[in-house]
């Protein structure tokens, strides 16, 4: 079944300019729940509407409005719990998070601190066939979101948007166990193949709908062994935030960038201070979010406009059994049950639109045969169209209809190509296309041998050659293959060839 | 513990910036005052003998209501914005805040 066995990938070091170093990555991400109301207003979550056309008077914060909970946004957290094997807590609770700004007009942002609705779970990051880190997730809880303030309308002001303003959001937060930068992106990359297999959250990066705060602190090496055995911070380096990073590009800069800033601080004999950062990827550099520091006294306290959150243990199995296949499962199966590559599995999966479409294709056919039209052919002709599967022109039963005919021996795979090329462009059925082109493989050995004798005749010469080195037999098949429009079967044309030269 | 010793003026001041409430330079000892005479009250309550007892969250015998994953408000940006000191092109406009 599962196999999940795999080297731990080495951590990244950098040189510094007296020694060595390394890097220990924990990461809060913010997963926006894929509903179509907010977390504790009727008001719709769809992205691109005008200017506070999405809020409710509870998200305006007016006098006397009472939140009231989306039961769905429950159930996103609890399966994103259950898929990141986590621990359901049945009961959670609600808390204030106080701080001032203009786009928070509640002046508070109801959050989990104290109860979260889940805890301890686990993602298992590949970094390559066979290497893998075990990351664990401490916890996931339900947040709202803040509004828009946008900043470049006006020289004097600044213009807010409460379309986001109570949003729910997942903050899924790992602890230190990520090494480096590539293990940051595939983090977050698994997180949200992660997410998407569950439906929990689109994964939308470009839009907000999936981002990162990135804690970033450094360590000899040794220290972090030390840490893992003890669980002691005190192993570790100072650690900076750099908050509010949507793209996999600019965090892997963002880490490397912070981890150098803070060897060259440390090495010139300094203190790496506590604080939150923002990356800068313009000047490629993090910059302290000093203004905010004073706000940083949250005043936590239990929302006393909610009761907790109370959730039944046969509901939450309810949920578990209705789980997707998830990423791991499902590429495992792929191998075992289908014989695929590790990278094939890894490439299929990746997008759940991806592996729907093999399974489509590969249902009742040769899964390996499947696996390489779409990988090879579909995939390049998708790439180089600047597309994806879920525009792809040809439908799996389309692909799987052209699939059935190499099968069947009914064209060869050179043919085949061409067929794929025009139910690509053109559409249509590949068996008709087959047949009203005259496509057919001849398989008929008399029409063969007469195509043969025809070419053995009509060069004396070559034949001379091909016998004195029957490497040059090669000349005649292709020659017959063109006479015949390439619908000759390979295999027996080459049978032909070596039995009429005598070879 | 002698709660009435534990804010202080420039605490009181802190409280008073996280709570954007300006407060005088020469109000902030009686402020202090008036916070330890509140905490001196609560504090009262630490007399009690609250050992196995769970905490309780609310005094009527109810559960947290949910509601359906259903729009039923929103598309009223006139009122919403309608007490907004200034408002453009359906944004709220506020004095600028990035640094």
């Amino acid at each position: 079944m599962l196999d999940l066995t795999h080297e731990t990938p080495k951590p990244k070091t950098i040189a510094g300019a007296r020694h060595d170093w390394e890097l220990v990555i924990g990461m809060e991400v913010h997963a926006q729940v894929a509903s179509n109301a907010k977390l504790f207003s009727g008001a719709s979550t769809r992205f691109g509407a005008e200017p506070n056309a999405n809020v409710s008077f509870v998200d305006a914060a007016m006098p006397g409005m009472l939140p009231v909970i989306n039961e769905f946004c429950v159930e996103q957290a609890v399966r994103t719990g259950l898929g990141l094997k986590a621990a359901i807590n049945l009961n959670s609770a609600f808390d204030r998070k106080n701080y001032f700004y203009p786009d928070l007009p509640q002046g508070y942002q109801i959050s989990q601190l104290y109860h979260p609705i889940v805890g301890e779970g686990e993602v298992l990051v590949e970094m390559g066939p066979g290497v893998a880190r075990l990351v664990r997730i401490e916890r996931i809880h339900l947040e709202q979101d803040a509004g828009k303030s946008v900043h470049d309308m006006d020289p004097n002001m600044s213009f807010v948007d409460l379309n986001r303003t109570g949003v729910a959001l997942m903050e899924i937060v790992s602890r230190p166990d990520i090494r480096g930068p590539e293990e940051a992106a595939a983090y977050i990359a698994k997180l949200r193949q992660i997410l998407r297999y569950l439906g929990t959250c689109d994964g939308n990066m470009q839009n907000g709908n999936l981002r990162a705060d990135v804690n970033v602190s450094i360590c000899r090496p040794g220290a972090y062994e030390k840490y893992q055995e003890t669980q002691d911070f005190s192993h570790l380096g100072t650690r900076c935030e750099i908050k509010n990073m949507n793209s996999m590009r600019f965090i892997q800069q963002a880490i490397e960038v912070e981890a150098r800033r803070q060897i060259a601080i440390v090495e010139a004999g300094g203190k790496v201070d506590q604080e939150t950062r923002l990356y800068d990827p313009d000047k490629g550099e993090t910059r302290s979010m000093r203004s905010k520091e004073e706000a940083h006294d949250y005043r936590y306290f239990p929302d006393p406009d909610l009761l907790p959150l109370e959730i039944e243990q046969a509901w939450v199995d309810a949920i578990a059994d209705a789980l997707p296949e998830l990423p791991d499962a499902r590429k495992a199966r792929y191998m075992a049950d289908f014989g695929l590559t590790d990278y094939d599995a890894t490439v299929l999966t990746a997008e759940k639109e991806n592996a729907a479409f093999f399974e489509a294709v590969a249902e009742g056919r040769d899964g390996k045969m499947a696996a390489n039209w779409i990988l090879n052919e579909l995939f390049g002709r998708l790439k180089k169209d600047d597309s994806d599967i879920s525009q792809s022109p040809l439908t799996p039963a389309q692909l799987g209809g052209l699939i059935d005919l190499i099968a069947a021996g009914d064209i060869s795979g050179k043919i085949a190509k061409d067929v794929f090329a025009i139910l690509y462009d053109e559409g249509g059925d590949a068996a008709q296309i087959v047949e009203a082109r005259g496509l057919r493989q001849v398989t008929d050995t008399g029409a063969i041998e007469a195509e043969v004798d025809k070419v053995i005749a009509a060069n004396p010469a070559q034949v001379e050659k091909a016998r004195a080195n029957p490497k040059l037999a090669g000349w005649f098949v292709g020659q017959v293959m063109k006479a015949t429009g390439g619908k000759a079967n390979p295999a027996a044309v080459n049978q032909l060839v070596s039995a009429k030269l005598g070879l | 513990m002698d709660v009435r010793m534990s804010i202080d003026a420039s605490t009181a001041a802190r409280v008073a910036k996280l709570a954007r409430i300006r407060v005088e330079e020469a109000a902030l000892p009686a402020l202090a005052d008036e916070f330890n005479t509140i905490l001196g009250f609560i504090e009262q309550l630490g007399e009690v003998d609250i050992d196995g007892v769970e905490p309780m969250v609310s005094v009527t015998p109810q559960r947290l209501r949910m509601r359906a994953d259903e729009v039923s408000d929103g598309a009223q940006a006139d009122k919403v914005l309608s007490n907004a000191p200034d408002a453009r092109e359906g944004f709220f406009a506020v004095p600028k805040v990035v640094e």
